[in-house]
């Protein structure tokens, strides 16, 4: 059984259109997700790389073509994928008011129950232990990724959709990160990524929108 | 580590908007304040004479109230949308209906309630008749929101605009009216003595409607908008 959930198609998708103001963003656009795959977007500014995520994650409906989840059409089963999704997409979601601590509470809390001391133990590993009760205005953008980051070691979900996850991040936090892409792989988890940055992971999958 | 349940979600979110409320204090009392300082006016304006004054009070009170809403509006979903809290939000399994409920009760709980709860002394400083204060007091109870809870709508579809200006009151006011009208007659009838029952059950029926169908729409145009 667990062998036979391992070649599942997690997510794909067929001749995926899609156009903003007229200008044709990507079309014929093909790929499937499995289980233990990290597939990394890449594709010049303005190709469609946020787009594409927001449509995956269920944020964005202008589309046409066939998404599929677990072969299933996607459109009947948008609850089943957020329930087994992470997204962070350019704005972190994360309220500038309250600490990280109080963020990760609500944030991590509206899909999965978590006691407190999960979440402080998730921000020590993030690196922001000390932090945990500044409120996160007082924080630099790469620590609030990084409160937002967190949510990945709180979430058992399937499906990670992280946009620009290594923007604002120092060396050492893109080290954790990959670390953490790469484990999520090995445990049998999906990875879309958008990334400039050059990842270097064994299960690595390209898609380049151009 | 389990999934919540729906309730769970419920109330962790409307926790987190009180968290919220309680560490912007200028923001809460914002309209309180404006609600207080608009009413205070009419005295000093038109008449301190108790006649006078206790004839236009119902109004006062209820159109302060309407503007007061109205000036918290902006803030129920507008920093969520800015900071990427409202995408994730949307991305939560649970019905998007009890979400917005929750936030929609966060909202009026530290926008519509100190109204509420102060309206009674103000209904005095305004000379208000003493038997139409508990009926005021009801009124505004049940009113306020339904307030909230339109306003939520018009605010869900402006989100996403840069400039909003004056389209939240154009989108609002319209839906608002009603419920100032049964309000204020509400409270008139009252001072009449007429039979109250009637009246009330039709703010009651406002209540529940809005309550079961507006944040149905709330949902609908915060997809719309994020989207």
């Amino acid at each position: 059984m667990a062998q036979e959930r391992e070649i599942q198609n997690v997510l794909q998708a067929e001749n995926l259109f899609c156009e903003r103001d007229n200008r044709v963003l990507f079309k014929d656009l093909n790929f499937t997700a499995h289980r233990g795959q990290v597939i990394q977007i890449k594709g010049s500014n303005g190709s469609g790389k946020t787009t594409l995520l927001r449509i995956l994650c269920g944020l964005n409906d202008a589309f046409r073509g066939e998404l599929t989840w677990f072969s299933k059409p996607i459109q009947d089963h948008w609850e089943d994928v957020r329930s087994s999704l992470i997204y962070m997409g350019h704005r972190v979601g994360v309220n500038k008011v309250l600490t990280p601590h109080e963020n990760l509470r609500w944030s991590v809390g509206l899909s999965t129950s978590v006691i407190n001391e999960q979440i402080d133990h998730a921000l020590g590993e993030m690196g922001l232990r000390g932090f945990e009760d500044s409120q996160c205005f007082t924080l630099s953008a790469g620590q609030q990724q990084r409160v937002s980051l967190s949510r990945l070691l709180l979430n058992k979900s399937l499906l990670w959709v992280l946009d620009e996850p290594f923007t604002t991040l120092d060396q050492e936090g893109v080290n954790l990160l990959e670390r953490l892409l790469s484990q999520h792989a090995n445990k049998g988890g999906v990875v879309f990524v958008t990334t400039h940055h050059e990842l270097l992971l064994p299960n690595l999958t390209l898609l380049d929108l151009g | 580590m389990d999934q919540v349940t729906t309730i769970e979600a419920f109330t962790a979110t409307l926790k987190r908007d009180l968290l919220v409320a309680y560490k912007r204090k200028n923001d809460i009392f914002n309209p309180f304040m404006f609600f207080l300082i608009v009413c205070s006016l009419f005295p000093i304006g038109i008449s301190p004479d108790p006649a006078r004054l206790g004839e236009i009070a119902s109004g006062v009170l209820w159109i302060s109230a309407l503007l007061a809403s109205l000036l918290a509006m902006d803030s129920l979903y507008r920093n969520d949308f800015e900071d990427g809290s409202l995408e994730q939000l949307l991305l939560s399994p649970h019905p998007l209906y009890f979400l917005v409920l929750a936030k929609n009760m966060a909202h009026w709980l530290v926008s519509g309630l100190p109204v509420v709860i102060v309206s009674p002394l103000v209904a005095y400083m305004l000379s208000l008749p003493d038997d139409a204060y508990w009926v005021m007091f009801l009124t505004l109870l049940l009113g306020t929101p339904i307030l909230s809870l339109l306003g939520s709508i018009g605010v869900a579809l402006t989100v996403g605009l840069g400039s909003r200006g004056l389209i939240l009151a154009v989108i609002t006011l319209p839906m608002s009216v009603p419920v100032l009208i049964a309000g204020t007659l509400t409270v008139q009838e009252a001072l009449n003595g007429a039979s109250l029952s009637g009246y009330m059950a039709v703010l009651g029926a406002m209540f529940f409607g809005s309550l079961t169908l507006a944040p149905l729409a709330s949902a609908t145009a915060l997809r719309i908008s994020v989207t």
